[in-house]
C-alpha cells in the first residue's frame, strides 16, 4: 500500500511536468496549427532563465583575502556579490537562496518575447507548409537554440537549488497513518506539483472567462469567421504563441531544482510531451492535461523494482504502448475532437 | 682421407663473427628502425602528427574541453614550450622538450561526440587523412573500446583517455591499446575498507546501476568488494543510461530495506540521481537504526560541480585530484592553472599524462613503430606523474598506481574545491590478476 501511495505521488509530479509541456504544445498547434518541435527547446530555456538570474544576483567584484590562498598559492581573489554591497550579507544572501521563485518573474517578459519573436521571425512563415516542413524547421531551430546555450552555459549540468525553506522530504506516511519514514516525499515536488496545478487552472480560467480568451476559442473553432468580424485574430494568436513559450518557460524555471539544467535538458521532454498531446487529442487543452497525467503515473507504477524484474525493460516503453493501445481503441486520443488533423 | 678445413677454433671464429653480424641491427640501431618503414603512418619530414579523439559536443563537451587543454598543454611541453610541468618530475628522461624523437609535436582533433560510432569515424578520419601516428582521449568506456579495436585494425597505437569500465582492459583489452585510468575493480578495492570503517561492516546496499557496460561492472566491483566484508545487496537496479529524472528509482529505496545507497552511475546520470537521492531526504534518514549513506563509485570534480552541494559527505574515488602536494601533481597543476586559470581535472590529468608516457616510450623506443612502442611501455615502471609508482602492467596495458578515495567536501572554499582525499590506496591493494577479466591481448599490429 505503501508503495502505491508513493509511486502514485510520484507519477502526480513527473505528470504536472508533462502536462504543462503538452499544454504548450497543444496551446500553439490548437491556435496556429503548427507542430512545434522546439517547445522543449522553450523549457530548456526557461531553465537557464533561472541559471541567468543566479549570475545576474551573483555578478561580483573581487576582493584580494591575503589570508588565503589559491590553488597556485596566491592570495585569493574572493568574489563578492553587488548585492552584498547594496543590501549587506543576510538579504543579499536570502536573495540569492530565492532565486528560482524569483526567476519567475525574470522568465515571464523574456519567455513572452522570445515566443513572439519566434512565432513572427520564423514560425508564421510555415502556417501554410506542410507539417513535415514545421516539424523539420522547428527541430532545426531546438538544435540551434540548445546549441546557442551550449556555448554560453557549457555542456555540463548547472546547479540551481531550491530555497533553504523547501529543502528536505515531508512525511506523507505519517499524515496518511503510516509508519513514519515510509512515505516521503520532497517538498520542492510537491511545490512543483502544486505550481503546474495553478499554471494549468490559470490557462483555462484565462481562455474560459475572458474576453481575449473567448476569442481565441472562437478562432480555435473557425479562424476564418472570427478573421471575417474584423478581429485580427492572426495578433491573437501570436499572443498565444507567446504564452505558450510562457508556460513552458515557467514549467522550465521551477524544475531547476529537480533537475540541474542543462543544454539537453528540452529534447529529453519533447518526444514524450508529443505523445501526450496526441493521446491526449490533438488540440484538446484538457486532453493534453489528462494525458501528461495519466502517462505519469504509468511510468511511475512501471518503473517499480517489482514490475521490472517481471517484465524487464517496461519502465522505456510502457508510455508508448499506452499510446498504441489508447490511440486503437480511441484513434482522437482520450479528449480529441472530429476534424483536428483529419483532413 | 681427406683433409677439413674445419677447425673447432675456425669454427667457434666464424660462430662470433656471424652471430655479431646478425646482432648487429640490434646493437648499433633501435629494434624497430624508422627505416624499416613497415608501420601505419611512419612520419616523413619533420614533425609528427598525434590525434586527440575528445568529445567537444553532447554531455561530456566540458571533460572534453579539459582533455583537450591538457593535451595542448603536453604538446607545448614536449616541443619545449612553458614550463615543461610533469617532465620535469618524470623518473624518466628521456623527453628532452625537443619534439618526438626530434621531430616537432602537431595534432589534430576529432570529436568523439561520447558516441563509439561517432568516436570511431573521427579517430578514422585523424589516421587516414591526418596520417596520426597514435590516437588518445575519450570520456566514456563504450568510446575506448570502439576506438582501442579500431586503433588495433589500422596498427596505430592507443591511449586511453577517461574509461573505468573494467573491459578495457579486461575482455577488450587488445595489444595496441593502453589504459593509465583507474577502472571499476580498483574503485571497489579501494572503497570497501573505508566503508567498512566508516559505516561498518552489517550494511544492505541498494545499487542504481546505469544499463551500459560501465555501469555493470562497476556495480559488479563495488558488490564484490563490500560483500566480501559482510554487507548484503538488497537490490540492483537498472536505470535507463536516458534517464533524467531518477524519482521512480529512488523513491522506493527507503521501503527496500536497505540502509545505502550506491549510485553506478557517473556525468548527467550522477548529477540527477544524487540530486533525487538527496531531495528524498536520503542523506538524513535513518535505516536498520543507522544513519542513511549515499555512495558514488566514481567521482569527478566536474560532475562534483554539476551536483552541487548535494555532493557534501558522499564517499567516492577518483583517479587523481588537483589538491596532491606530489611533486608531479603541484608542477601540473602550476602549469595549467597559469596557463588556463583553473585547476585540471582528472580526465586532464590521465591525459596529459598519457601524451608524455606515449612520446617518451617512443624516445626510449627509438622509433613510432607502434610494436616498438608497445615494447616500450610494457611492463614500464615510472614515478613522479602524480599517482605515485606506477606500473604499465604488461598482460593487460592497464597502469597500477595509487588509487584515491574521496569525500564531498562539507565547507567548500571555492568552486574547485569539492572533494577532499580521505586516503590514498597502495596500488598493491587495489592489484589484481591479469586473467580475471578475460579477453585476449593478441600481438600487436603495426598496420602498413
Amino acid at each position: 500500500m505503501e508503495a502505491i501511495v508513493l509511486q502514485l505521488l510520484s507519477g502526480l509530479d513527473g505528470g504536472s511536468a508533462y502536462a504543462l509541456i503538452a499544454l504548450g504544445l497543444t496551446l500553439i498547434f490548437g491556435t496556429l496549427g503548427v507542430v512545434n518541435f522546439a517547445h522543449g527547446a522553450l523549457f530548456m530555456i526557461g531553465a537557464f532563465c533561472t541559471v541567468t538570474l543566479q549570475r545576474i544576483l551573483t555578478l561580483s567584484h573581487t576582493v584580494i583575502d591575503d589570508t588565503q590562498k589559491d590553488f597556485l598559492g596566491n592570495p585569493l581573489k574572493v568574489q563578492v556579490p553587488y548585492i552584498q554591497d547594496w543590501f549587506g550579507e543576510a538579504t543579499s544572501a536570502a536573495i540569492i537562496d530565492w532565486s528560482v521563485p524569483l526567476a519567475i518573474i525574470f522568465a515571464i517578459p523574456v519567455m513572452l518575447i522570445i515566443g513572439i519573436v519566434m512565432e513572427r521571425g520564423l514560425i508564421k512563415h510555415f502556417y501554410k507548409r506542410p507539417h513535415a516542413d514545421q516539424i523539420l524547421v522547428t527541430f532545426g531551430l531546438a538544435i540551434v537554440l540548445q546549441e546557442i546555450i551550449k556555448a554560453y552555459y557549457g555542456a555540463n549540468p548547472i546547479p540551481a537549488p531550491a530555497p533553504d525553506v523547501f529543502k528536505g522530504s515531508f512525511d506523507f506516511g505519517q499524515l496518511l497513518g503510516f509508519e513514519a519514514n515510509r512515505i516521503i516525499y520532497p517538498y520542492w515536488r510537491l511545490v512543483y506539483f502544486g505550481f503546474a496545478t495553478i499554471v494549468i487552472a490559470s490557462v483555462f480560467a484565462f481562455l474560459q472567462f475572458t474576453t481575449f480568451g473567448m476569442v481565441v476559442r472562437a478562432g480555435m473553432a473557425d479562424r476564418e469567421t472570427v478573421g471575417l468580424l474584423g478581429i485580427d485574430i492572426d495578433k491573437r494568436f501570436t499572443m498565444m504563441f507567446g504564452l505558450a513559450a510562457c508556460v513552458a518557460g515557467l514549467a522550465g524555471v521551477m524544475y531547476t531544482p529537480i533537475n540541474s539544467p542543462n543544454y539537453h535538458m528540452g529534447m529529453d521532454f519533447l518526444v514524450i510531451s508529443f505523445v501526450v498531446v496526441v493521446v491526449g487529442g490533438m488540440g484538446s487543452l484538457p486532453g493534453a492535461v489528462l494525458a501528461g497525467f495519466v502517462l505519469g503515473i504509468l511510468q511511475s507504477f512501471a518503473s517499480m523494482r517489482e514490475v521490472i524484474e517481471v517484465l524487464p525493460g517496461i519502465n522505456q516503453v510502457v508510455i508508448y504502448l499506452a499510446a498504441i493501445i489508447i490511440l486503437l481503441t480511441r484513434p482522437r486520443g482520450l479528449l480529441g475532437k472530429r476534424g483536428v488533423m483529419e483532413d | 682421407m681427406s683433409k677439413s678445413n674445419f677447425t673447432r677454433r675456425g669454427l667457434l671464429k666464424t660462430g662470433a663473427l656471424a652471430g655479431a653480424g646478425l646482432s648487429a641491427p640490434t646493437l648499433f640501431s633501435p629494434v624497430w628502425a624508422d627505416g624499416h618503414a613497415g608501420y601505419t603512418n611512419a612520419p616523413a619530414g619533420g614533425t609528427v602528427t598525434l590525434g586527440f579523439n575528445v568529445p567537444q559536443s553532447g554531455p561530456y563537451a566540458d571533460e572534453g574541453a579539459d582533455e583537450l587543454r591538457a593535451y595542448e598543454l603536453a604538446v607545448e611541453h614536449l616541443n619545449g614550450g612553458g614550463d615543461g610541468g610533469m617532465m620535469n618530475t618524470f623518473s624518466s628522461n628521456a623527453l628532452k622538450g625537443n619534439g618526438i624523437l626530434g621531430k616537432k609535436v602537431e595534432y589534430v582533433t576529432g570529436d568523439t561526440q561520447t558516441k563509439p560510432d561517432a568516436a570511431r569515424a573521427s579517430a578514422k578520419s585523424m589516421i587516414e587523412k591526418d596520417g596520426a601516428i597514435m590516437i588518445t582521449g575519450g570520456s566514456s568506456s563504450g568510446v575506448a573500446v570502439a576506438v582501442q579495436a579500431l586503433c588495433q585494425e589500422a596498427g596505430i597505437i592507443f591511449m586511453a583517455g577517461l574509461t573505468h569500465s573494467n573491459d578495457t582492459t579486461g575482455k577488450d583489452k587488445k595489444a595496441n591499446g593502453f589504459r593509465h585510468f583507474f577502472n571499476s575493480y580498483m574503485s571497489g578495492a579501494a572503497l570497501a575498507p573505508i566503508l567498512g570503517a566508516n559505516y561498518g561492516k552489517d550494511r544492505k546496499a541498494y545499487h542504481l546501476t546505469a544499463d551500459y557496460n560501465w555501469g555493470y561492472t562497476t556495480e559488479e566491483a563495488v558488490r564484490t568488494s563490500t560483500e566480501a566484508m559482510g554487507w548484503e545487496t538488497v537490490a540492483a537496479v537498472k536505470t535507463p543510461l536516458a534517464q533524467t529524472d531518477f524519482k521512480d528509482y529512488v523513491a522506493p529505496v527507503l521501503q527496500s530495506g536497505a540502509d545505502v545507497l550506491v549510485l553506478n552511475h557517473y556525468g548527467g546520470n550522477m548529477v540527477n540521481s544524487l540530486t533525487s537521492a538527496v531531495q528524498f531526504g536520503l542523506r538524513e534518514a535513518q535505516a536498520n537504526g543507522k544513519n542513511f549513506e549515499i555512495i558514488v563509485p566514481l567521482y569527478s570534480r566536474l560532475m562534483a560541480k554539476g551536483a552541487g552541494e548535494n555532493v557534501k559527505g558522499i564517499f567516492g574515488s577518483t583517479n587523481w585530484h588537483w589538491s596532491l602536494t606530489d611533486e608531479g601533481s603541484k608542477a601540473f597543476v602550476k602549469s595549467f592553472g597559469t596557463k588556463y586559470g583553473f585547476p585540471p581535472s582528472q580526465a586532464a590529468h590521465t591525459c596529459y599524462v598519457q601524451t608524455l608516457l606515449y612520446a617518451d616510450a617512443a624516445e626510449r623506443a627509438g622509433t613510432f613503430n607502434p610494436c616498438g612502442i608497445a615494447e616500450a611501455l610494457e611492463g614500464f615502471e615510472f614515478d613522479g606523474m602524480g599517482n605515485g609508482k606506477t606500473l604499465y602492467r604488461a598482460e593487460d596495458h592497464q597502469c597500477f598506481k595509487d588509487v584515491l578515495v574521496v569525500k564531498g567536501k562539507e565547507n567548500p572554499t571555492s568552486e574547485f574545491d569539492l572533494l577532499e582525499i580521505v586516503e590514498v590506496t597502495p596500488a598493491a591493494q587495489v592489484t589484481y590478476d591479469a586473467s580475471i577479466f578475460g579477453g585476449d591481448l593478441g600481438t600487436c599490429n603495426p598496420g602498413a
